[in-house]
């Protein structure tokens, strides 16, 4: 809390409309390093000092994209809300209302299409700001008809990943997402076009054992955790220590699973070079 | 044997009729006493079963001595040649696979194997499969498809096996890559789940036509056990989570994830393995029957797959 908010009275403040926002300095998380919030945004989140990937707003990172950051948002589905009236120490409504309240987004995931270096594209991009992108009906009724956009204007498909996994609170059809979605990467690639999967940091459990890892193509941003297991169960299970850089991207990469492991600010350039070599034949 | 807390009260029961049966069958007060005694344990067995939380159906479908794959191949499949191996890596025998007759006709079978005495545990890794046994799976899944054999999968784990080979090896990608392969197969897929369906390990092979459950056994996308401590932050409220997430064949014949349950034995599968497999054996004829009327095995998976939750 800053001198600001600790001296006018919450009704006030949020009367007082303003851009600025609360903390112009942010300390990274790896270096710990000050950088000046502006500096972050023009450097797409990234620690200028160590090259540490912070999570990106979705919005932000189709402008990072899409040419000219212009692009066309797709409709978002209709689902079921909270199909199993399912409560723990809070009922689920409840939490699909502060997430969407506090993150400003309607779900996890979003969906646009627009041209990457010239090339026509779906991209949709998860968001681990919501509800840590857990993914339940909504994310599998979007991959669907994302999916069924590419498929429709006969443009590659681009997910980039963020997710802690399956929407508990969605129960078993959470799990149901898990072939849905794999069956319309399937209808896509028997279509023959291409599906390019961007881990970003995390992308773990039903989301990496479903839709992403079944790329053409998988790039992954630096230091991402991706896996099917966080490191916090195989710990619990086998009680061993993990080696060094366990299931990071790097990792992944020595181990077969990711073809590139790429700075942010060249994912662009990378996904513009790959599209226009796979349209020029 | 392995007596549930739930059972208790049918077990003593049990017991003192075996006592009194073993005493002198002559005495007309002794016969009416165990006749009571019996009609006593019919009303409480059927009370006791018929009223299984979710989390009684989770102990059952944990049972100890719950019948497995290989205890159901045994009884339905004849001249089972056991299949192994990925062509890859080796062979994972929380999977087991293999080819046989069913009815005197030739099927596929994949199915989980938790193993039961503590070395054959360990040999099958409690049920829990390495990304090899996904891909041996998919290997056998794919020939199957070629030569045109129905296919039929066995459900029964805690989940895919959380170790530090499984996600060098790729579990994600092993379990990813046989949810995609499953919609490439054109012939009839069957999944029943035996026992327990968890999460991303049972899905990778239940990408079926049919997908039917086991009266008592439960299909999650987490344990209770871990729902609770994420969510409740506190393993005690396991069984709320087991309520909560809808766990039991009735919940998922109507959420429709499902399509048919299974009935099973009085007191679970495992009180009588041979009645437990001639009706899963009768249910899966039935299903293949219904299915021999399709023309197109892979859309009618996709249209099944879609139709969920909508």
């Amino acid at each position: 809390m800053n001198w600001f908010s600790k001296l006018v009275p919450p009704k006030i403040k949020s009367l007082i409309k303003t851009d600025v926002p609360d903390n112009l300095w942010v300390k990274c998380e790896s270096c710990e390093q000050m950088i000046f919030h502006k500096d972050l945004e023009t450097n797409l989140f990234t620690c200028k000092y160590c090259n540490y990937h912070f999570r990106m707003p979705v919005k932000d990172r189709f402008n990072s994209i899409f040419d000219h950051k212009t692009y066309h948002l797709l409709t978002p589905p209709t689902v079921k809300i909270d199909p199993l009236n399912f409560k723990d120490t809070k009922k689920y409504v409840d939490r699909l209302k502060s997430a969407k309240a506090s993150s400003g987004a309607e779900e996890a995931i979003s969906s646009a299409i627009g041209t990457i270096g010239s090339c026509q594209t779906v991209v949709s991009v998860m968001n681990f700001d919501f509800i840590g992108g857990s993914m339940g009906t909504f994310i599998g009724e979007e991959i669907i008809s994302a999916i069924e956009c590419a498929i429709k204007n006969k443009t590659p498909y681009i997910i980039f990943t963020a997710s802690g996994g399956a929407r508990m609170q969605e129960g078993i059809l959470s799990l149901m997402q898990m072939p849905r979605t794999a069956m319309y990467v399937n209808k896509l690639k028997k279509e023959g076009l291409p599906y390019i999967v961007v881990h970003t940091n995390p992308t773990t459990g039903g989301v990496s054992a479903s839709f992403g890892m079944l790329g053409d193509i998988h790039i992954a941003e630096p230091n991402c955790l991706i896996c099917f297991a966080g490191p916090r169960v195989i710990k619990g299970t086998i009680k061993q220590e993990l080696p060094e850089g366990f299931q990071k991207a790097e990792y992944l990469k020595d181990h077969g699973m990711v073809d590139l492991v790429i700075h942010r600010k060249d994912i662009k350039m990378y996904l513009e070079k790959i599209l226009k070599i796979l349209k020029s034949k | 044997m392995v007596v549930l807390d739930f059972e208790e009260s049918i077990f003593e029961l049990e017991a003192k009729i075996k006592d009194l049966k073993s005493l002198d069958s002559s005495d007309i007060k002794l016969t009416d006493e165990i006749r009571k005694l019996e009609l006593k344990l019919a009303r409480i067995s059927d009370d006791v079963y018929s009223h299984l939380t979710p989390w009684n159906k989770l102990q059952m479908a944990r049972h100890p001595e719950r019948p497995q794959s290989m205890d159901y191949i045994g009884e339905i499949i004849t001249d089972f040649i056991p299949l192994a191996g990925d062509r890859l890596f080796g062979d994972d025998q929380a999977i087991v696979a293999g080819i046989g007759l069913l009815n005197g006709k030739g099927v596929a079978i994949v199915g989980h194997q938790k193993g039961r005495e503590p070395q054959e545990k360990v040999k099958h890794n409690f049920g829990m499969p390495n990304p090899e046994g996904y891909r041996k799976a998919m290997r056998i899944m794919d020939m199957a498809a070629r030569l045109h054999l129905p296919i039929i999968t066995l459900i029964d784990t805690v989940g895919a096996f959380p170790g530090i080979e499984a996600e060098q090896r790729g579990q994600a990608e092993a379990i990813a890559k046989c949810l995609e392969t499953g919609f490439n197969y054109n012939v009839p897929v069957i999944s029943v789940v035996i026992g327990e369906g968890g999460s991303g390990g049972a899905i990778a092979i239940g990408v079926a036509n049919t997908v039917m459950m086991l009266e008592y056994s439960v299909y999650s996308v987490i344990s209770p056990e871990g729902c609770a401590s994420i969510l409740w932050k506190d393993v005690s409220f396991t069984k709320d989570a087991a309520e909560a997430l809808r766990i039991t064949a009735p919940d998922l014949l109507k959420l429709g994830v499902i399509d048919r349950i299974i009935k099973e034995p009085k007191g679970g599968a495992h009180k009588n393995y041979k009645e437990a497999a001639s009706l899963l054996k009768t249910a899966i004829i039935e299903e293949l029957s219904k299915l021999s009327k399709v023309s197109d095995y892979i859309s009618h998976r996709e249209q099944r797959f879609l139709r969920i939750g909508r």
